[in-house]
């Protein structure tokens, strides 16, 4: 698979640089990009469902929005995902599926504590010929 | 990131200035302390623009400054001091930082270097047992909502009256451990999930756990008042935060406030600077959630203080008291508060925002116990695993210049990824050993990020404040054990 986005590390940030053939797209691979920041990805087994949806003023805030509410899950429920379907996505608001499982020490590794995304440098661009973002964490 | 190329006056050897006139917008100019030779390091991130971002501000007065420490932060740069008047001026989330009141607490022994190497390891595992650290770690105490909601209000408080503590303590700790305007109703459903389970709880990252020994005194007079007394003796050093409940309310408050800032019709070069005038709703709700994030980063610490008397106590088979475990002082590194400072003559009251940042109050001050108002308050400036780690005093000078405020610490200097690189096919754990320092860390692989060639020499950062005199040197400690999350 072609990959689908960049690691920011650059003195005390860290990011992520994320492509997407359509907004749908990046919104998904920016999903995958902060877990693979926080863990390896590919022992998540997909065990359970998690619906989101977010509401928000912008596309900006929208990316923003859903990645603190996957660190949340992250942080207050212990639930590490790999895949997401997006089944619904316009400039104000988000509708998915997350699948993945709880976190388990026994098998999986926690690479970094993800706290927050940031609108620090926050970019978000595209057209009809795709589209690319770049969000920092706190970590 | 390209290197920072704009103006930057030298006033002295500890002091450099960008005047107002460098950008149109800037209501006043940016102080940097720093020596010559540490602005190149400064001048490479960019930072410079964030002290001159910071200096759009609404309300800011006198400077817009910066730390010798300073790096690359979100919004504010890390090492940020900047005071805004009450009554015209805005509180930033991004002044404050995400970590609300990251910090640290030393407390001292009478134990001496000899006889606790000889017990390191069976301490080392004792503490990283006693004390829940690394991510998903839960904490020893089990809270209801309404105990955290008692908690975030009455801060370190809460927790003595648990009988973890004692009220010594408490005065050994800025503001008492306890910041006032605490309002649990300004919390989330989100923050408080995420609060349960984190209450004593180290974290991960550069948090940590120190067993520490006395290395060099350099005031003899000033240290024996903290109870420091000799070379070699036995320190503990604790630096953790608010956990992901401080992360929560500054994510909540800041998207408030970027969606509320048009309406106050205040323009900024940076959207994580987003704010809200201090006295506007936005304002005043931030305030009140963040003196909880704080209260809920003294307990947490005053917890761990706890668990590692207790863990002192089982190892050497001695209470608390005969192994002379008191708290020298615990200071905070990233918050906001409301303080009356002298600005052109005039007693004024305004909102200084410490982002890496402490307090340093000078001797004589009413907010300092009554037993440290001879020297000045303590301040605790933490170094990396490797090196070493500050104790000094605040100053009046500090007073007159940075709104009371010095350094905080060493300052990153590689990525984290540039640090694993550079420790790759090296044992960070041996290397560390071969110094004669034990560490025990949840996830070796993320020690290497933390290696003491990622951050700047602590010793160089002091230095400018000691020699700008907004804080006095008093002693130096190194780690022999360290816990990290």
């Amino acid at each position: 698979m072609e990959s689908t986005f960049d690691i920011i590390d650059h003195t005390a940030d860290v990011g992520i640089i994320v492509y997407g053939a359509d907004f749908k797209q990046l919104v998904s691979n920016a999903a995958v990009a902060l877990f693979t920041l926080i863990t390896d990805v590919e022992n998540i087994e997909r065990k359970l469902k998690h619906h989101i949806e977010i509401n928000s003023e912008n596309k900006d805030d929208l990316l923003v929005e859903w990645l603190n509410e996957l660190i949340y899950l992250f942080d207050a429920e212990h639930l590490l995902f790999n895949r997401f379907d997006i089944d619904k996505l316009d400039n104000n608001q988000l509708k998915a599926v997350c699948f993945g499982e709880k976190f388990n020490s026994s098998r999986h590794r926690i690479k970094m504590g993800v706290k927050a995304a940031t609108y620090h440098m926050l970019e978000v661009s595209g057209d009809s010929g795709g589209y690319k973002a770049r969000v920092i964490f706190d970590i | 990131m390209s290197v920072w190329q704009g103006q930057l006056v030298k006033i002295d050897d500890y002091h450099w200035q960008i005047p107002q006139s460098y950008k149109s917008g800037m209501r006043v100019p940016g102080l940097i302390y720093a020596t010559e030779a540490m602005l190149a390091s400064i001048c490479r991130e960019q930072t410079p623009e964030q002290v001159v971002n910071v200096a759009f501000l609404p309300g800011i007065v006198k400077f817009s400054l910066a730390m010798p420490d300073i790096h690359w932060g979100y919004g504010f740069p890390i090492g940020g001091v900047a005071a805004m008047d009450l009554d015209s001026g805005v509180i930033s989330p991004g002044g404050v930082g995400y970590d609300i009141n990251c910090g640290v607490r030393l407390l001292r022994t009478t134990l001496y270097e000899s006889e606790v190497r000889l017990r390191i390891n069976q301490l080392i595992n004792e503490l990283y047992n006693n004390v829940p650290s690394g991510l998903g770690s839960e904490g020893r105490m089990k809270m209801s909502q309404k105990d955290l909601q008692e908690l975030m209000v009455e801060g370190a408080q809460w927790v003595v009256r648990r009988g973890l503590g004692c009220k010594e303590d408490l005065e050994a700790t800025e503001d008492g451990g306890c910041l006032k305007g605490a309002d649990s109703g300004k919390i989330s459903d989100r923050a408080i999930k995420r609060g349960m389970p984190q209450v004593g709880t180290l974290g991960s990252g550069n948090h940590f756990l120190e067993i520490q020994v006395v290395k060099e005194i350099f005031d003899h007079h000033a240290s024996n008042i903290m109870g420091i007394n000799e070379i070699g003796q036995v320190l503990i050093l604790i630096h953790t935060g608010s956990r992901g409940f401080g992360h929560q309310i500054c994510t909540d408050h800041l998207r408030v406030m970027e969606e509320t800032i048009s309406r106050y019709g205040i323009k900024l070069p940076d959207r994580q600077l987003a704010c809200a005038p201090i006295n506007s709703r936005e304002g005043k709700d931030y305030l009140a959630a963040m003196a909880c994030a704080a209260n809920y980063a003294w307990a947490n610490r005053q917890c761990i203080a706890h668990w590692t008397r207790e863990s002192f106590s089982k190892v050497f088979g001695k209470d608390p008291e005969e192994l002379g475990i008191k708290q020298v002082y615990d200071v905070a590194h990233n918050i906001a508060k409301i303080e009356e400072h002298e600005i052109d003559g005039h007693r004024i009251k305004v909102c200084v925002h410490r982002k890496g940042a402490t307090r340093a109050f000078p001797p004589g001050h009413k907010d300092i116990p009554q037993y440290y108002r001879e020297i000045g308050q303590p301040v605790l400036i933490p170094g990396d695993m490797g090196r070493c780690s500050f104790i000094a005093v605040g100053t009046q000078k500090a007073m007159e210049e940075s709104f009371g405020s010095t350094c905080h610490g060493a300052g990153r200097m590689l990525s984290r990824s540039a640090a694993r690189r550079s420790m790759k096919g090296r044992d960070v754990l041996q290397e560390l050993q071969d110094k004669g320092i034990t560490v025990k860390a949840r996830d070796i692989p993320s020690l290497a990020e933390e290696a003491s060639q990622a951050y700047k020499d602590v010793s160089e950062v002091i230095d400018v404040v000691h020699q700008s005199g907004i804080a006095k040197k008093v002693a130096m400690a190194v780690p022999i054990g360290v816990i990290k999350g």
